[in-house]
């Protein structure tokens, strides 16, 4: 029975665009599966092997440039962004893993975000290949409506599930959580936790510059400032799961779509719009306070606390 | 008798201290072999030397003849050098079953064959009934059972037990040594540290003596028992006079 919840979920998700819905609903769907991806990936390395990542932006954002970059300076489609961002953004992640995997614990958060951040003054200040401030703008999009672009989205989410469900469930994901748990002992039981640190770190890397190739493609533009964010990318990130549950299958997809939900929600308010950064800081000081374990993690507790309520 | 494990000199200095002074001695296969000394002596200085956590300052230890010193814990690990931490370090937030099978991976490479030898190591140790059970719910008997656990999923030819018997209960003991010498007669080496006597001489072939980072002797344990020098290192100088 429960194996035919994701097929069934697949399905539903698959047959959604057919009702006739609005553009800006299926903006919006686009958004929570393009977010949900993200999650997963960095779920597999933050949440199932412990390495918390301040700096996913640096994947999504050279995700992003590599297809922007062919289309603006190779003038091909920037969707062959998807099989090169592979070699690009796995060669990163291989960087950014030799610098910042040394580190445990807030010392690799904190290089990590560091990363992020010289990406982004890297990409803002190397003009004559990225376009600097200026972002690279994709003049014809490939399609004007919206039904194929959540197609792809949506594979690219079933791919990402399916991949981090089998890995999590092999010898692999015994692993990334007996070096969650105790690096040390890991170590010492016979596990390279460097090399499966190394691992985890290329997996969500790949999988986060998918994302940002998608983003390319599906919005048509982008500078430093937005698909480099600190904020608006690696934070809303770890938001993202935290919200849905660190280190659980459909944690990442409950968060992204409260996420992206409460964000449209909040913007269209009249006047608090503006604030909605402290909002969502607000939200994640009370998530951590009562639902540490995010809804999906804490459903049982969630579950209960309705109960008695009603 | 052949050697299985080999200490060549080894010290070990953090900064100034010398935790370990050209420290020798020897490990033959099928031994239980006891390693004593005081507080502070660097009896779990030597254990993190020869699983690969601290390279030696001056010496080399080879195992199964082959050097190790200077490899990385999980590769000593692999070539058959287990070991049991002082203070534990279950996975935590993980059940029993699924600490004992992230350590059967390395043996047996399906997910099938390690759930199975992780549940005969379980009933082995007297775990079983308690797989369950997520880790940072056990009383402290029982994780000492599980680090042992966790150390015999991967094969090991040489086990390393840094008190394995602190903080047990007397009957808990009287279990521990009765798996202890089950595990030896499986064939596995033993090297352990322990500080009840009781225990040391009741399993030990022989006993290594270490008093500050250096050996003070090394013997049977009757010999080593009555040694003056080892006398003098446990009770103090006036003990003696
Ligand atoms: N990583 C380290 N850095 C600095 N000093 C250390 C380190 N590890 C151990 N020491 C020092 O080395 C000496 C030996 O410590 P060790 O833990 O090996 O003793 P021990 O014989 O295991 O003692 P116990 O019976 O209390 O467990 C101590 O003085 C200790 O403070
Ligand atoms: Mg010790």
């Amino acid at each position: 029975m429960r194996g035919l919840v994701p097929i069934a979920g697949i399905i539903l998700l698959a047959l959604l665009p057919l009702v006739g819905l609005s553009t800006y609903m299926m903006h919006i769907l686009i958004l929570v599966i393009m977010w949900s991806v993200i999650g997963m990936a960095w779920n597999l390395l933050g949440g199932y092997c412990g390495q918390v990542s301040f700096g996913h932006a640096a994947f999504f954002g050279t995700g992003a440039y590599t297809a922007g970059i062919l289309y603006l300076k190779l003038g091909v489609s920037a969707w062959w962004g998807f099989p090169l961002s592979i070699v690009v953004v796995g060669v990163m992640a291989l960087i950014i893993g030799f610098i910042c995997l040394r580190l445990r614990g807030p010392f690799f958060a904190l290089a990590t975000l560091a990363m992020g951040e010289v990406l982004r003054v890297t990409a803002e200040n190397l003009r004559g290949f990225t376009n600097g401030t200026l972002g690279i703008l994709i003049q014809k999009r490939t399609w004007v409506e919206k039904t194929w672009y959540y197609y792809i989205i949506l594979a690219i989410a079933v791919f990402t599930f399916l991949l981090i469900r089998r890995l999590v469930n092999s010898r692999l994901g015994y692993y990334f959580l007996a070096i969650r748990e105790d690096q040390d002992a890991a170590e010492s039981l016979g596990i390279n936790t460097t090399l499966y640190k190394t691992v985890a770190l290329l997996i969500s890397a790949i999988l986060t510059g998918f994302a940002g190739v998608f983003y390319m493609n599906y919005m048509g533009y982008i500078d430093p400032e937005i698909v480099y964010a600190l904020h608006d990318i690696s934070i809303i990130t770890i938001m993202v799961v935290m919200v849905g549950g660190v280190a659980t299958f459909w944690g990442p997809a409950v968060g992204a779509l409260i996420m992206v939900l409460l964000a449209e929600l909040i913007r269209s308010l009249p006047r608090i719009g503006t604030a909605h950064q402290s909002l969502f800081g607000i939200l994640l000081i009370l998530i951590i306070i009562f639902l540490p374990n995010g809804i999906v993690g804490d459903f049982p507790k969630l579950k209960t606390i309705l109960r008695r309520r009603a | 008798m052949r050697p299985l494990l080999e200490l060549k000199g080894v010290s070990k200095f953090f900064g100034g201290l010398a935790a370990l002074v050209d420290v020798s001695f020897t490990v033959n296969e099928g031994e239980v072999v006891g390693l004593i000394g005081p507080n502070g002596a660097g009896k779990t200085t030597l254990f993190n030397v020869i699983n690969g956590f601290y390279k030696p300052s001056k010496g080399e230890v080879y195992f199964d003849g082959k050097r190790i010193s200077g490899l990385r814990p999980h590769r000593i690990c692999r070539l058959g050098v287990a070991r049991t931490f002082q203070v534990v370090k279950p996975l935590q937030r993980l059940t029993v079953i699924d600490n004992v099978m992230a350590s059967a991976f390395l043996r047996s490479p399906s997910r099938q064959e390690a759930l199975e030898r992780a549940e005969k190591i379980l009933h082995f140790v007297g775990l079983y009934e308690d797989r369950e059970t997520v880790s940072k719910n056990l009383p402290l008997g029982k994780r000492k059972k599980l680090e042992i656990a966790r150390a015999l999923a991967t094969e090991p030819k040489l086990l390393l037990l840094d008190e394995s018997f602190a903080g047990l209960n007397p009957k808990e003991q009287a279990e521990m040594i009765e798996t202890i010498k089950k595990i030896n007669r499986e064939g596995v080496t033993i090297l352990i540290i322990e500080h009840h006597m009781r225990v040391i001489m009741s399993i030990s072939n022989r006993v290594v003596v270490l008093n500050y980072g250096e050996k003070i002797a090394e013997g049977s344990p009757q010999e080593v028992a009555s040694s003056p020098e080892v006398i003098k290192a446990y009770l103090g100088e006036t003990a003696v006079a």
